[in-house]
């Protein structure tokens, strides 16, 4: 360990400002390439269960019609 | 070999094989980020010069590195597409853009931070700092042609003839450095050439440039699997897919 002390870690030297900035910024852009694909993904597989499910009811609803008819 | 290649073009054997091994390459990306980045912080002496501002250079060099990798390996993919159509190629050309773009970003910020203690300036218009803006407007360009277009098909060939285009800027970053007088210093880290800086500043270096590229990795399977089941929801196996 290169450190004495919490608060010399935190100061880096003076360059306490640039480095954390510069690693927090790593991490949020990380964070935010990691969330987004869980997202569109949720959203993807929701909005196509959506779909199929309409396709089906329209589905039986000719089926019903045809029954009907006859 | 040719037939395994073949396979792994065809969206579904993409997604079963991606699906087994996205958890390995995110394991494996955590585990040498996590450990290079606590060797970075922690365990890396001050620079003579630089003091702690140093540790920047652990995000930042392997941002930099990647940001053009993913350029090459994204217009790779589009004379893939260009010359056999492989829909896969399309694809993963078009999931590489937005990742290499926030790389760049990275890259650039990360830079910018790491300049004013060191150069003492946040930003100047020399040629790597500009080439590297040019690439991440490359990225944005892309990624804006492909909305554009309303034909999958003709937006695939467009975006790729572009990348394509693009890549000549991938020299002019590499070689700005030794071609023109400017602040950026040339490059320090090589796998093949004896490190230009000692052991122990090397090695944590290395861990991060493998953990970026595995994240990389991670990332883009993950979104070209969410590609395949946009693209490929009229087929039966992704119907079942997303039933289940």
């Amino acid at each position: 360990m290169i450190f004495d002390s919490f608060s010399a870690f935190i100061d880096m030297g003076g360059h306490g400002l640039y480095v954390w900035s510069a690693y927090t910024i790593t991490l949020v852009v990380f964070t935010y390439n990691i969330v987004r694909p869980l997202l569109m993904r949720r959203e993807l597989i929701k909005v196509q269960k959506r779909i199929l499910l309409q396709a089906h009811i329209e589905e039986q609803a000719q089926a019903l019609d045809k029954g009907r008819a006859l | 070999m040719w037939n395994w290649f073949h396979q792994l073009g065809a969206p579904r054997s993409f997604y079963d094989i991606s699906g087994r091994m996205l958890p390995w390459f995110s394991l494996v990306a955590s585990l040498l980020i996590g450990t290079g980045v606590v060797w970075a912080l922690l365990f890396v002496p001050e620079d003579y010069q630089q003091g702690h501002s140093v540790r920047i250079m652990y995000i930042h060099v392997p941002a930099a590195i990647l940001a053009q990798s993913v350029y090459a390996m994204m217009a790779g993919a589009g004379a893939v597409y260009l010359v056999w159509r492989i829909k896969l190629a399309d694809i993963a050309m078009q999931c590489a853009a937005p990742i290499g773009a926030s790389i760049t970003f990275l890259a650039l910020v990360t830079g910018s931070i790491w300049g004013k203690p060191t150069w003492g300036t946040w930003w100047v218009w020399d040629a790597r700092l500009t080439s590297t803006l040019v690439l991440l407007f490359l990225y944005i360009g892309i990624m804006a042609l492909r909305a554009a277009m309303e034909n999958r098909e003709s937006a695939g060939r467009a975006t790729a003839v572009l990348a394509l285009v693009g890549v000549i800027n991938l020299p002019i970053i590499k070689y700005s450095v030794d071609w023109w007088f400017t602040l950026h210093q040339s490059s320090s880290f090589s796998l093949t050439e004896k490190p230009a800086m000692p052991i122990e500043m090397w090695f944590p270096l290395l861990l991060m440039v493998f953990g970026y590229y595995l994240f990389f990795f991670t990332l883009w399977m993950m979104r070209i699997r969410i590609e395949i089941i946009n693209r490929e929801y009229r087929t039966d196996w992704v119907r079942r897919l997303v039933a289940s």
